[in-house]
């Protein structure tokens, strides 16, 4: 303990790295949630598809022997996932909670199933070759993907329709443009990247999938969303920031004061949460959701 | 037709749509979908333990859909029930471990008291912050599990630890709050709070149908704004379905603990909180069919647990699939009725 509060600049530095490395899914997912909630469509079910993502990284990196592959694989089916969920919430218009719930379950119940449909067990997958994994790749993926995304929101015609769809579908309608088209495919959009995210949890923070490996992290993006107000790059600096917390949890489970006694890292696992729940209750400065999200589009 | 007869074919054809949707899994993974059928069907009742287990798993699930339906009943989405079941269980345990000793008339009351109270108070916080502070519940109660799981964990972990016991657990509760097992279920941990589901269903139905406040629920899940209109007090109801809703789902807690384990084991619930959801959108809200519904979900909960033993590719989690799949069905049925409704009118047109 005493060691790691008397720390020298490169303990410091080594958190600060670990804490950019597991940020890195987060910030995937909190964009994926991004591209759903601000074109109006509320989105729970971030986790589910992170979870997909894992056990579908892990598999086509084996089988190809690339992590790369590993991560388009991801992408391939979370542009399913997410067309399924857009099927569920535009097309047959069912409450996006629900919807979101459901797509929850069902991740946790096809996941390990699948698993042991290809590794003979439920519980964790076989472990990826240490060449089928990522050494540092998606750090660099998600230090640049949210400044593209930033750029599009606000800088191309896409971007502004993108952001008015969750405001004032209407005017949309009024110009002419579908509103169903676009956030029909901002969720498939949506669910490539959280799935990706998945994948760089499986490939690049592990090296195989195990039951239920997304452990809340769609729920933290969701909240990184919330506490960055919508916006990619804000949302990009709360992911850096519960990124954080999880390092420092990581780092201080299992040490010991001098009397023996251990930190609870449960009041740091709270964090995130209390903190979002904070700033949902408006204590620190307004949350303002997209105008029109959860709301179910009539022709 | 009558409203809940059509209610309840519309159920039993959503059941049927699901069921021929999670085959397709099944036979995507090279299994018979005869045999896991006959898996899921017969492990549920093949004995009188097999029965007793789906009666455990029923219980649960039931409080879990009452808890889902007095949200729902006022126009609110409880997605916290897992996270009240955990404080329900952790002021269950505090009771019986810090008093060990009160006598046995009054100790498993005292103990359903205390897990009623924290989870009536959990579930109260979304509530209070929607009314007070304009914060949507689903949110709020997300992050209000995750925090009421880290809270649980903290208690077991360095308050009520059982010191003798590596696994992460508490201390075993005083014997004077323990239930015992009807000896009928040899064995399967099912006593006394099997007929409370009953009666429950009843005493919610009643609340609902005959009671002022059920009235007054009703009306604000259907328009807040003609309720506010007519003098009910959008806060009251807020808060006293939210309230309710937490309580039911607090009951969880100290059922499996007063009649199953005994102590606070973490993560005993494999998910009971989002089960409800399933089970009470399958009974539309009516407490007297989620019974029914609840009933039916652990028939195939516990058929599943089966699958990882009489099938090769199949396991357990058959039960989270077909429970989404259930879920997406019937949230999805309006549009499908009215879609069929559509071609219909244009065939006779």
């Amino acid at each position: 303990m005493s060691n790691f509060f008397n720390s020298e600049s490169h303990e410091l530095l080594a958190l600060l790295l670990s804490s950019l490395r597991v940020s890195t899914p987060l910030i995937f997912a909190a964009m994926a949630g991004f591209f759903s909630e601000r074109s109006g469509i509320v989105n729970i079910a971030l986790e589910g598809k992170i979870l997909i993502g894992s056990l579908t990284g892990v598999l086509a990196a084996s089988y190809f022997h690339s992590p790369w592959m590993g991560l388009m694989g991801a992408a391939v089916v979370g542009l399913v996932i997410g067309a399924a969920y857009a099927l569920m919430t535009i097309i047959l218009k069912a409450d996006h909670i629900v919807s979101g719930v459901a797509l929850n379950l069902f991740a946790a119940g096809i996941t390990p199933l699948a698993c042991n449909y290809f590794y003979g067990a439920s519980g964790s997958s076989a472990s990826l070759a240490s060449e089928d994994r990522f050494l540092s790749a998606p750090v660099y993926l998600a230090l640049v993907i949210p400044f593209l995304i930033d750029f599009w929101s606000r800088f191309t015609p896409s971007g502004l329709w993108h952001r008015v769809a969750g405001e004032e579908p209407k005017a949309l309608k009024g110009a002419g443009i579908s509103v169903l088209k676009l956030q029909f495919t901002s969720l498939m959009i949506s669910g490539a990247l959280a799935s990706m995210g998945g994948a760089v949890l499986s490939t690049f923070l592990s090296s195989s999938f195990s039951r239920n490996m997304s452990a809340g992290r769609g729920f933290i993006a969701l909240a990184a969303l919330i506490l960055g107000r919508w916006k990619p790059l804000p949302t990009f600096f709360a992911c850096l920031f519960f990124g954080l917390s999880e390092a420092l949890q990581i780092r201080l489970q299992g040490l010991s004061f001098s009397d023996g006694s251990t930190l609870p890292v449960q009041w740091i696992f709270i964090l995130p949460y209390a903190i979002t729940l904070i700033v949902l209750a408006g204590f620190l400065g307004r949350s303002r959701a997209p105008k029109a999200l959860g709301r179910i589009q009539s022709e | 037709m009558n409203p809940t007869l059509k209610q309840i074919l519309t159920s039993l054809a959503s059941i049927a749509l699901a069921y021929s949707l999670g085959m397709f899994f099944v036979l995507a993974a090279g299994e018979s979908p005869l045999l896991v059928s006959k898996v899921l069907f017969r492990s549920a009742i093949a004995s009188q333990y097999d029965l007793g287990m789906t009666f455990f798993y029923a219980i649960p699930f039931a409080l879990a859909g009452f808890s889902v339906a007095l949200a729902y009943r006022s126009g609110l989405f409880n997605i916290g029930a897992e996270g009240q079941l955990n404080m329900g269980a952790l002021g269950c345990a505090m009771m019986g471990i810090f008093y060990p000793n009160l006598p046995a008339f009054v100790a498993p009351f005292a103990a359903i008291f205390a897990a009623l109270l924290f989870g009536g108070l959990w579930g109260l916080i979304p509530a209070v912050l929607k009314t007070e502070r304009g914060s949507h519940e689903v949110v709020t109660s997300i992050m209000l599990n995750f925090i009421a799981a880290a809270l649980c964990s903290y208690f077991i972990l360095y308050i009520l630890k059982n010191p003798e016991s590596q696994n992460p657990e508490s201390k075993t509760l005083g014997s004077s709050y323990l239930f015992k097992s009807f000896e009928f279920f040899q064995g399967a941990p099912v006593g006394i709070f099997l007929f409370a589901i009953p009666v429950l269903s009843i005493l919610i139905y009643f609340f609902f149908e005959k009671s002022i406040l059920g009235f007054e629920m009703k009306s604000a899940g259907s328009s807040l704004e003609a309720a506010e209109a007519a003098g009910i007090s959008a806060r009251k109801i807020q808060w006293l379905s939210f309230a309710l809703a937490g309580a039911t789902a607090g009951l969880i807690g100290s059922v499996e603990i007063l009649s199953n384990s005994g102590k606070f084991k973490m993560d005993f619930s494999p998910g009971y909180g989002f089960s409800g959801i399933a089970v009470c959108l399958l009974a539309r809200g009516n407490p007297l069919l989620i019974t029914i519904s609840a009933l039916f979900f652990a028939w195939l909960h516990k058929g599943a647990m089966d699958l990882d033993i009489e099938t090769e590719k199949m396991t357990r989690d058959m039960t989270s699939i077909l429970q989404a799949l259930i879920i997406a069905v019937v949230a999805s049925q309006q549009s499908v009725v009215n879609f069929v409704k559509m071609r219909r009118r244009k065939f006779n047109s």
